[in-house]
């Protein structure tokens, strides 16, 4: 684990948090830890409770989904500069996707139950860190609308087909 | 009058050197004039092909604009006549007549870094530009690809891709929809790619293309990032039946997508973009 | 090709003899005269051989949705409006075979094209109908990639106008400012003065081959009390039109996309296209390709086109333009509004036969001012 002095640094040239007042950062430096993944590690676990988020250093997450007889489906990867996981801000705080290291991973993770309780007592803090959650949720949300438009279409099914008969 | 005006609807003949099948329902054409002669065009440019007694279509040239002597088509076979031109063999002709509609203002992306959000086929409008910006590459900061495509299966020119990223020049960041079998790049939305940055926006051009849903939320991620309006670029498709202004087919609101297009500057269509059925 | 008006000429006064010997004149110099005749109860413009072959004695009743030829007392020849096809037809045909091509050893050939067909002279074009030619010009001329076929023919071609002496039922050039005088573009201009015991044919030219014309005719100069009834007439005529387009709102019909008048339009219009069959400026072609059965002989022809039909916005997986009030807005925001950043005027002469021909009488005129109104 590093250094308070070393986590503020951290915090302070991550863009998710970029430009943070000092004294709300520093509350923020005493709910955060540094970590690393091997690949394959998860960060999170569908159905578990969502106890961390993470903002990523280094590294590719691949958020998925397990199919039972299948390869489970990667859903979108996250990496370097991003912050990934709001289930700890949603009650009753249980992770929606399993989130694995596709690559080595290095993040600075946060302790969601810690921060709450910060949170609650400090409404700065709070609104500051939703301030930086809930424009991410929606451009999360906005690039989920997107991906089911399949705008690239049409299905690779049709395509093979029409090649085997032209084959 | 003095002399006679050739005749816009005539096409040229030109002969298939050679096909090569890109993705299942895409391939690359080369081209050259069956009366000999050279063929010159400028990145963003398209043909009108014609098969014969089948019909033409409107498609973008993706070949090298430095390279006169042959004329490139990536084709998707969707249509009627795109699924006649799919038939054609090498040594086959088919009719040219172009090139059409205004360029990828690449010259006067000098100076600047350089930005190519690509979506799908959309990629095929674009190489001739990425092209001619590696031949000036001391023209530019940094050049920055950004391609999305359905799956890993659909990603277009791979291996130039490949090759392109391999460089110490030029960044290229690909990204699918869906991710299928050993995929182990980047999955999500090409927007996505746009908002982590990599080029400093208040000095870049960006040129978009690829579905005109696709173009519309990379433009506003561009913006989102602070890349400006008049530095946004984007590639429109409507129908067209001539190509040159005539046939009136290809009209949005008060443009002709295939003279005042079909790469427009984003400030000026912003606003069209918007209104739906135009 | 007419030129625009020059000094002052003679005005020649004609009787019909005389009209008989400017269309002798015109074919012998090789001019396939196309004029008013009567077919299938209406007045269309088709090859005339002699003054006899005109509409003598015919008006024209026309109001919304509504078109029907009556008798006149005053056996005027020019005494309808206008035809419901305009010149359009013969400057730019409804069909036109682009190229043949012949499959070859090589791939394909282009065959040689078809010589041009015998120069034209149009007889009795009105001043809405020179502003339309001229419109026609500017879209297929006035660009990179020229249409050579309109450009030839309407080089080759011969303009006999003639001023309107009476208001069509949905006429509103006056308020587009094309007409009722006609100022130029023409080779001859003839103003007809029918009844009051006299039937006249007053002649201008307004070019070169025009004088050379009606030199050749040997009619007396006008009479001065004629040629002020001729001035008189037409001012009456500008005078007497039911209907005047609010323009500054029709120019900007193009920022109003969002209106809710295009749903009110969309409630009764059919998406016939009929307006755009009629209408003297409308260009849009569609091209269809065929072979022969052996797939030896390939032809490309183009047709006209409506920005009515579905299929007109086709891009792969679907139309742009699905909806009746979407191709509706279309076609009217771009006639009257985007026009003007395209071409550099108005894509609307006021000719009103749009209106007569729409079947449930949409008129334009009343949709811009629907909108006008909405602003206020």
């Amino acid at each position: 684990m590093g250094q308070p002095h070393d986590l503020g640094n951290i915090i302070d040239e991550h863009p998710f948090f970029k430009g943070i007042d000092s004294g709300l950062r520093d509350l923020l430096v005493g709910c955060a830890a540094n970590e690393r993944f091997e690949v394959g590690e998860f960060l999170a676990r569908e159905g578990r409770p969502a106890d961390k988020f993470y903002l990523l250093r280094a590294g590719q997450v691949a958020v998925e989904v397990d199919v039972p007889g299948k390869q489970p489906v990667v859903l979108e990867t996250m990496g370097e500069g991003e912050v990934l996981g709001w289930s700890w801000v949603v009650p009753p705080y249980v992770s929606t996707f399993d989130c694995r290291a596709a690559t080595l991973v290095r993040a600075l993770s946060f302790d969601g139950k810690c921060l709450r309780a910060k949170m609650e007592n400090d409404p700065a803090l709070g609104y500051e860190v939703l301030r930086r959650f809930v424009p991410m949720m929606g451009h999360r949300l906005a690039s989920a609308r997107l991906q089911i438009l399949d705008l690239y279409g049409p299905s690779v099914a049709k395509a093979v087909k029409s090649k085997k008969k032209a084959g | 009058m003095t002399a006679p005006i050739p005749d816009p609807m005539l096409p040229r003949p030109f002969r298939i050197e050679k096909v090569r099948r890109d993705l299942s329902d895409t391939f690359t054409m080369e081209l050259v004039p069956a009366e000999g002669g050279e063929f010159t065009f400028a990145a963003g440019q398209f043909n009108m092909l014609y098969v014969f007694g089948v019909g033409e279509v409107p498609i973008s040239i993706s070949g090298d604009p430095g390279d006169r002597s042959v004329l490139v088509h990536t084709t998707r076979a969707v249509g009627a006549v795109t699924k006649a031109l799919d038939a054609l063999k090498a040594g086959e002709v088919v009719g040219v007549r172009g090139p059409y509609g205004t360029p990828w203002p690449v010259e006067a992306a000098f100076g600047h870094d350089l930005v190519f959000v690509a979506g799908g086929v959309g990629l095929a409008p674009l190489r001739p530009a990425i092209y001619q910006a590696m031949a000036n590459r001391e023209r530019f900061g940094r050049v920055v690809v950004f391609y999305g495509a359905r799956t890993p299966e659909d990603i277009l020119f791979k291996r130039e891709l490949e090759r392109w990223r391999g460089r110490f020049d030029m960044s290229v960041h690909v990204t699918v929809d869906r991710a299928t079998g050993k995929w182990s790049g980047n999955v999500g939305v090409v927007t996505n790619l746009v908002a982590k940055g990599g080029f400093d926006p208040s000095a870049t051009m960006a040129f978009v293309c690829g579905p005109e849903v696709m173009m519309r939320y990379s433009a506003a991620a561009l913006e989102k990032r602070g890349v400006a309006r008049p530095s946004i670029y984007m590639s429109m498709e409507r129908n067209m039946k001539c190509g040159c202004g005539l046939c009136g087919h290809c009209q949005w609101g008060p443009h002709f997508v295939c003279k005042d297009g079909p790469v427009f500057r984003y400030d000026r269509i912003a606003d069209l973009l918007s209104i739906r059925e135009l | 090709m007419p030129g625009v008006d020059g000094p002052k000429t003679t005005t020649f006064a004609l009787d019909k003899a005389g009209l008989d010997r400017l269309i002798a004149a015109l074919r012998r110099r090789g001019y396939r005269v196309i004029g008013p005749s009567v077919a299938d109860d209406a007045v269309v413009y088709g090859d005339v051989a002699s003054a006899a072959d005109l509409p003598a004695g015919l008006g024209d009743e026309q109001a919304g949705g509504r078109y029907r030829l009556r008798r006149r007392d005053d056996g005027a020849l020019f005494g309808y409006t206008v035809a419901p096809q305009g010149w359009k037809r013969h400057l730019y045909p409804p069909r036109q075979k682009l190229f043949a091509a012949r499959r070859s050893a090589a791939g394909f050939e282009m065959l040689p094209p078809e010589p041009p067909a015998a120069p034209m002279a149009f007889l009795g074009v009105r001043a809405c109908e020179v502003a339309a030619i001229a419109i026609q010009a500017r879209v297929f001329g006035d660009k990179a990639y020229p249409d050579p076929g309109y450009g030839q023919r309407l080089a080759a071609a011969f303009v006999v106008a003639v001023e309107c002496a009476q208001a069509g039922g949905t006429c509103f050039c006056a308020s587009m400012g094309s007409g009722p005088a006609v100022s130029g573009g023409f080779d001859v201009k003839l103003v007809e003065l029918a009844g009051s015991g006299r039937h006249l044919f007053l002649a201008s030219a307004g070019s070169p081959a025009g004088t050379d014309l009606l030199a050749e005719l040997d009619a007396p100069e006008a009479a001065p009390g004629d040629v002020a009834e001729a001035e008189r007439q037409v001012a009456v005529v500008a005078g007497a039109m039911g209907r005047t387009m609010a323009a500054e709102t029709a120019r900007t019909l193009g920022e109003h996309a969002e209106h809710p008048r295009w749903d009110e339009v969309a409630k009764r219009c059919l998406t016939c296209g009929n307006c755009t069959m009629v209408c003297p400026t409308c260009f849009c072609t569609t091209v269809e390709d065929s072979t022969d059965l052996k797939g030896e002989h390939a032809e490309r022809w183009r047709k006209w086109d409506s920005c009515f039909t579905v299929d007109f916005s086709y891009i792969h997986g679907g139309s742009v333009r699905t909806e009746g009030r979407s191709r509706y807005r279309q076609w009217i925001t771009h006639k009257l509004s985007s026009w003007h950043a395209q071409f550099g005027s108005s894509g609307c002469v006021g000719c009103g036969r749009c209106i007569t021909w729409c079947p449930v009488g949409i008129d334009i005129t009343e949709e811009v001012a629907a909108i006008q109104a909405s602003r206020k």
